[in-house]
């Protein structure tokens, strides 16, 4: 019988026996980018093993690494909360000094990133440290029990954004770490998704090939901080690729002019100029990504505010140079 | 053959890891310590130092680069002072738990508000529980020698504890003193290559570092760093006796300046000691049973040796640049600790003073020495004295 060669090795650095919840679709992210990750190591320096991980504090770091026991089978630290990327560079000083070969990996949720991190953040993409800073974007502060972050999604209820009377929930766009990163104009900036893990592989292993620093966005579901069904993660994260609400780009050397755009797919009409996405015509509405969610619940008594959240993606999409229509609902 | 020249104790402290050889620096510029990243810039643009200096974006990653390096197994160092030791703070206590032996040199200088450059010790006297190892430097060539001998503490297998060696802002770090350069291999012979016995982040032998630790094992990871603490005070021994013999310059924990038969003994730390040891010079040439002792090592407490000294006077008379609300100082704290169950103590008096620069006369401690007399004579005196106040601004 012909065995055929699975899509990516079997070696696992992310082990069974985290304490992360039932469907945490952050956890299946720690496996993609790790499996990528020693794929690329593999190919670039013929060592699968040769990256250590910095990790900031949150969900993934406790739920892996709790005292006598780890998920790690990777060289692996943790150091605090904001400090990811700053570990990471004394790791990356180290290891070239030691003349060891290989790569650092790190890894911070939306807040150790996008808030009390980017400063770290912004200091190690700007000396050029030779490591890739993967953001695992669910959202919240999931850690400290689904507080709201600036990469909370508008209209979000959250434990410190909660709908009211006078409050929609989250009342503010969510902030997209990845296009500062770019403005550091290194070598690699990409956001990715669970929801196309083939896409999320082929970008991780090309962040880690680049000689420099990269970073990955990469969005990730939380069944429970989003109020999710436990086996829904997968195909929410794709609703939210579908609908136009996560787009999947990538740019290189902080060339905003050439943005690369992925297909959403979903029976999206995608328009392009010498071979460059400059128009998506949406086919699924947003609601369908919103509809599973408890999180959003509270938005469906609230129909200006999903207005307002299609008007607030057309804008970021704009700001990718692309034209979007997002259709409503049909009655 | 060593060099002797003159130098700042900021340059001090730059050739201190010159000499050291770290593999990793991560530094952030802050006055009066600023001086040290840019030697240590320079030796590394020149050639002779080979070591990755990370011109980090903050204290704060300053101190983190540090502790992913010296995770990664490498001898690592900074420096800063003030609020940017204030912003390590949170790290500092990782390094501690972590058990990385990085250096830290420290140009004591005040905290904000109000904003004032000038020396005290409340910067790394307000890091004292976070575990690290504390050293305190008299003059320019103590501050080179005491970073030399902090590393082999901090690297040593019974320690494994991160060091500060604190010099005073400006007094050391910007004034031109005497300073003996010892040769690069007799420190090599001295320090050793720094080779961590277990594995730091490699691949082969992958470890998880860092981790969370419940209720159940918390507790021990901190007795852990308690007990590194009491070790460190024979290892902190055996190396000043080592650096005796490889340098020639002896260091004690508690350095103590004619104290036999003495009285009163005046007890402080970093470059004030030099000025109470002339005080106490031209006390005992009017007669007075004075003494002197300065604490190099500040953590861990030397409570073994204060209760030496203690032995040997009435009253121990405290002078220290730092302030512990509802205590006094830090030191007076330190020092009630270390007596309270002795049968027979001095009296033992704290005197704020020279905070934020503020000159410490010979006047300042004559007022030490008249209210410590009446203490001796037996007169109600306060235990905490500010001494210097300006009470006319008040
Ligand atoms: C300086 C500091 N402030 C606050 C915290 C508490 N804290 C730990 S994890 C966390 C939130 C983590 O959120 P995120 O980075 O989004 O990761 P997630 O838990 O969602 O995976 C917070 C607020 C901390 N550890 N350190
Ligand atoms: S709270 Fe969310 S991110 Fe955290 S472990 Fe659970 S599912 Fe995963």
């Amino acid at each position: 019988m012909a065995v055929r060669k699975p899509p990516i090795t079997t070696r696992e650095y992310w082990a069974p026996g985290h304490a992360a919840c039932a469907g945490c679709g952050c956890a299946t992210g720690m496996k993609l980018v790790t499996k990528a990750f020693s794929e690329a190591m593999e190919e670039k320096f013929g060592d699968p093993n040769a990256f250590a991980i910095a990790h900031a504090t949150g969900c993934m770091e406790v739920v892996s690494a709790v005292f006598p026991y780890t998920a790690w089978r990777a060289p692996w630290v943790h150091v605090a909360f904001e400090n990811a990327a700053a570990a990471a560079s004394g790791i990356e000083a180290a290891w070239k000094k030691l003349g060891r070969k290989g790569k650092i990996l790190a890894f911070g949720g939306d807040g150790g990133t996008a808030d009390i991190g980017m400063q770290a953040l912004s200091g190690m993409l700007e000396r050029r440290h030779n490591v890739v800073y993967v953001m695992y974007d669910n959202e919240a502060y999931m850690n400290t029990g689904i507080q709201r972050s600036s990469s909370t999604p508008y209209g979000a209820w959250t434990t410190t954004s909660p709908p009211g009377k006078y409050s929609i929930g989250e009342d503010k766009p969510k902030k997209w770490v990845a296009l500062i990163a770019a403005a550091h104009q290194v070598p690699y900036v990409a956001t990715a998704s669970i929801g196309n893990p083939f896409d999320l592989v082929r970008k991780v292993k090309k962040a880690a090939k680049v000689d420099g620093p990269a970073f990955v966005q990469m969005h990730c579901t939380c069944p429970t901080g989003w109020k999710t069904p436990l086996e829904k993660g997968v195909e929410i994260a794709r609703l939210a690729i579908e609908t136009g609400i996560w787009p999947l780009f990538e740019i290189e050397n902080g060339d905003f002019f050439n943005i690369k755009i992925q297909p959403p797919g979903g029976g999206a009409k995608v328009k392009r100029e010498g071979g460059r996405i400059v128009a998506i015509e949406f086919k699924k509405p947003i609601e369908e990504y919103l509809k599973p969610q408890g999180r959003f619940k509270h938005l469906f008594k609230r129909p200006e505010a999903i207005d307002e959240m299609r008007e607030q993606i057309k804008a970021m999409w704009k700001t990718l140079g692309v034209d979007v229509t997002l259709p409503k609902p049909e009655e | 053959m060593p060099i002797r020249t003159v130098m700042k104790a900021n340059e001090a402290a730059a050739w201190a890891a010159k000499l050291a050889k770290p593999k990793v620096i991560a530094a952030f510029p802050i006055t009066p310590s600023t001086l040290v990243p840019e030697k240590i810039s320079e030796f590394v643009a020149n050639g002779e130092l080979d070591a990755e200096f990370i011109k980090v974006e903050s204290e704060h990653s300053a101190i983190s680069a540090c502790v992913g390096a010296s995770a990664a197994g490498v001898r690592t160092f900074t420096a800063t002072a003030s609020q940017g030791l204030a912003l390590m703070h949170e790290v500092l206590f990782i390094a501690a738990g972590m058990r990385l032996p990085i250096v830290v040199a420290v140009g004591n200088r005040s905290l904000s508000a109000p904003i004032n450059i000038w020396n005290d010790w409340q910067d790394s006297i307000s890091q004292r529980d976070t575990g690290w190892l504390q050293f305190y430097a008299e003059n320019n060539q103590e501050a080179l020698d005491l970073i030399l001998a902090a590393f082999k503490v901090a690297e040593d297998e019974r320690v494994l504890l991160p060091a500060m060696v604190g010099f005073d802002a400006f007094i050391l770090t910007h004034t031109v003193e005497p300073v003996e350069i010892p040769d690069q291999e007799v420190v090599d012979e001295f320090l050793g290559e720094y080779e961590p016995k277990y594995a730091y982040l490699d691949p082969e032998r992958p470890i998880t570092q860092g981790t969370l630790a419940f209720p159940a094992h918390y507790m021990e990871a901190r007795y852990t760093v308690w007990q590194a603490n009491e070790n460190a005070k024979e290892v902190i021994d055996e190396v000043f006796a080592e650096f005796e013999k490889t340098f020639g310059r002896k260091y004690q924990k508690i350095e103590k300046y004619r104290t036999d038969d003495a009285e009163i003994i005046f007890v402080t730390m970093g470059s004030l000691a030099g000025t109470v040891k002339d005080y106490v010079d031209r006390l005992r040439g009017q007669g007075i049973k004075a003494g002197a002792a300065k604490l190099t090592v500040y953590r861990p407490f030397p409570t073994e040796e204060v209760r030496e000294l203690a032995k040997k006077a009435k009253v121990l008379a405290l002078l220290e640049k730092n302030i512990t609300f509802s205590v006094g100082g830090a030191l007076f704290q330190d020092f009630s600790r270390a007596l309270i169950n002795e049968k027979e103590k001095p009296i033992i008096l704290d005197f704020i003073l020279g905070l934020g620069g503020r000159d410490v006369t010979f006047q300042n401690l004559d007022e030490v020495l008249e209210i410590s007399r009446k203490a001796l004579n037996g007169e109600k005196v306060d235990e905490v004295n500010w001494i210097g106040l300006r009470k006319e601004i008040l």
